[in-house]
């Protein structure tokens, strides 16, 4: 047949690379100084009209209650931050499904208005840890129009024990000051060396650390230089100083067996337990996920690839989960989100599922150990 | 099975040929061997030995005079076989990497008094019986194990295996089928899911419901759900 019939069933992925490019066609039609006025046009007239702001989408506007002071001191500005994690990216002509995935986040963060102070990408941008992979996640992350904090996972890791990744994106764990918060990004997939005496391929090697539920591996850890480095960045920072700890793994220890945990969890809630507010984002559970231990709130991140599992034991009490991803749509239980930073250092943690409503676990909810505030379950109808 | 067929077929072969160059190993094996599996047809130039598999060869020039030459050609033959079959510790190497749930315990049929009723053709069973059942049972499970986890050996076309989504199993609840699965409009076994799942998620094409590997794969999957209640039909 020569010719295709209309009425050819599109798949939800073609329907949405359809409406996609349409957009962007539009966009190419407009040059940058027609964007800027038309933009700058239409803000005018909202404020001389007296539109409202709508709080969601414009919240960082000005709601500082005093200057960020430099090297910390509660009392600093709300602003918000995006994240996109876990692409799990195969070579383009091997999977074209996850390298869609990546692309429709890139876009959600580059609409939101106003714009993110910057994306967090938290591990795991390739499957397998290969060049080609690596380099098609680095240049699908240039399009994300604000600045871009990368942190490793370890799928990005074991193939070359990071030399691809460090050549695109530097040193795997490093620490910056933002709005009066101290960020800390930690490499928290540091598996002891389970490979040389068994003789293992770097790809073998690879594989096994790449299999969630490969019994071969050993735990993840932040290992002890990594957590002297950590101790000594924080060292001058007085107990006042908002923290926020970006790590793939959990920083706690919830499921052995698929590596949701890390070995020395412990250690590193030890350094962080000083501060009266310190807040962990995590990648590599693919899942709404929840906890609080002491004054450490942990969030996961969800997967822009697939959902995973809950694991059978071990789920801390704050979680509310989201129920079992609908099979039948690749992109349910999938998404990207965002963390809404709250003068104190504490967060909204915001999950963008694709095929589902948002889902907010906030601040009160989390202060108030889970008593106020609860956040609704982001369920799809059962089926 | 594609492949894990062959793999059990080199799993057993394995031992066979192990045991054969053992006895071909001597001096007199390699000279006067009359079995037909280890020396053949001599030429002129040499004299060909044949591995048990009737494929694996190498032509020995001369008289083997001693045992030290025969390991030799023994060692060079049983390493040429391996070279043709890396995966031969397959099972060994699933059951490292993998966590298992060991297949039901049936020690209460060894009490005399309770089963081996007298005389019964059928019932009287010996620790080597259950210890039989067990491993070949259990030994489905773990090539049900490897096709799980490998994108090759299911097939697919865009390098997605089962555990990427399921590990151990999860969120595959077994125990729930048959039930109406209301996405498809009508009642599907579990064989049907991994179908689906092969031809959607996985893009491989679908499996007979004889195949090898889809006998493994259910095999697998229940296991891992062993000592939950069946509740066919449940959503």
């Amino acid at each position: 047949m020569s010719s295709r019939r209309k009425t050819a069933p599109k798949s939800i992925e073609t329907k949405y690379m359809e409406t996609r490019e349409e957009v962007l066609r539009g966009l190419g039609q407009l040059d940058r100084r027609a964007f800027m006025r038309v933009s700058a046009g239409a803000m005018g007239a909202a404020v001389a009209a007296g539109v409202g702001i709508n709080p969601h989408s414009f919240t960082p506007v000005t709601v500082s209650t005093a200057q960020a002071q430099p090297g910390g001191g509660a009392g600093a500005e709300s602003f918000r931050f995006a994240y996109i994690s876990d692409s799990h990216l195969y070579k383009k002509d091997l999977n074209e499904r996850f390298v869609r995935n990546l692309l429709r986040a890139v876009d959600d963060v580059n609409a939101m208005d106003p714009q993110p102070d910057f994306v967090l990408y938290g591990g795991d941008l390739a499957q397998l840890g290969q060049r080609e992979e690596l380099d098609l996640g680095a240049e699908i992350l240039k399009g994300v129009k604000a600045p871009v904090r990368m942190m490793v996972g370890e799928h990005d890791w074991y193939l070359d024990m990071g030399e691809r990744w460090r050549h695109h994106f530097g040193a795997p764990n490093y620490s910056f000051d933002h709005k009066g918060v101290h960020f800390v990004v930690l490499n928290s997939v540091v598996e002891e060396d389970f490979w040389t005496a068994r003789g293992l391929t770097d790809m073998e090697r690879m594989l096994t650390v790449a299999g969630l539920d490969n019994g071969k591996q050993n735990p993840f850890t932040v290992g002890s230089p990594q957590r002297e480095w950590l101790k000594n960045d924080l060292a001058e920072l007085p107990s006042t100083q908002p923290v926020i700890v970006f790590s793939h793994s959990p920083l706690y220890k919830l499921y052995k067996n698929w590596n949701f945990w890390t070995d020395d969890a412990d250690e590193v809630q030890a350094i962080l337990k000083r501060f009266n507010s310190v807040v962990v984002i995590h990648g590599h559970t693919h899942q709404v996920l929840t906890n609080r231990i002491g004054n450490i709130h942990f969030h996961g991140m969800l997967s822009t690839a697939w959902p995973w599992p809950y694991a059978p034991e071990g789920l801390p009490g704050l979680t509310v989960q989201m129920n079992r991803p609908d099979p039948f749509n690749p992109m349910d239980g999938c998404g990207d989100g965002a963390i809404q930073v709250h003068p104190d250092g504490l967060v909204d943690k915001i999950y963008k599922l694709w095929n589902r409503n948002p889902a907010t676990v906030s601040r009160n909810y989390m202060a108030s150990n889970g008593r106020k505030d609860k956040p609704t379950p982001p369920n799809t109808d059962s089926y | 099975m594609r492949h894990v067929s062959k793999d059990i077929a080199a799993w057993s072969l394995c031992f066979l040929s192990g045991l054969s160059l053992l006895g071909c190993s001597g001096p007199a094996a390699q000279q006067h061997s009359d079995s037909p599996d280890e020396q053949t047809a001599t030429a002129s130039e040499g004299t060909e030995v044949t591995l048990c598999d009737n494929e694996t060869k190498t032509v020995v020039q001369g008289p083997v005079t001693s045992q030290a030459e025969g390991q030799r050609i023994a060692n060079a033959l049983m390493a040429q076989w391996q070279a043709k079959n890396p995966d031969v510790d397959w099972e060994a190497e699933e059951r490292k990497s993998r966590t298992f749930v060991p297949s039901a315990d049936n020690s209460h049929l060894l009490k005399k008094e309770d089963t081996q009723a007298v005389g019964h053709p059928y019932r009287n069973y010996t620790e080597a019986d259950l210890e039989s059942w067990k491993r070949d049972t259990e030994r489905l499970v773990v090539a049900g194990s490897k096709v799980f986890h490998s994108a090759d050996e299911l097939g697919s076309t865009i390098a997605v295996s089962c555990d990427m989504c399921h590990p151990n199993a999860a969120n595959t609840h077994p125990e729930t089928y048959p039930k109406f699965q209301t996405q498809l409009g009508r009642v599907a076994l579990l064989r049907d899911m991994i179908n689906w799942c092969l031809q959607h998620p996985v893009r491989a094409p679908a499996m007979e419901a004889d195949d090898p590997r889809m006998r493994a794969l259910e095999a697998y999957i229940i296991s891992q759900r062993a000592g939950i209640d069946l509740e066919y039909g449940k959503h």
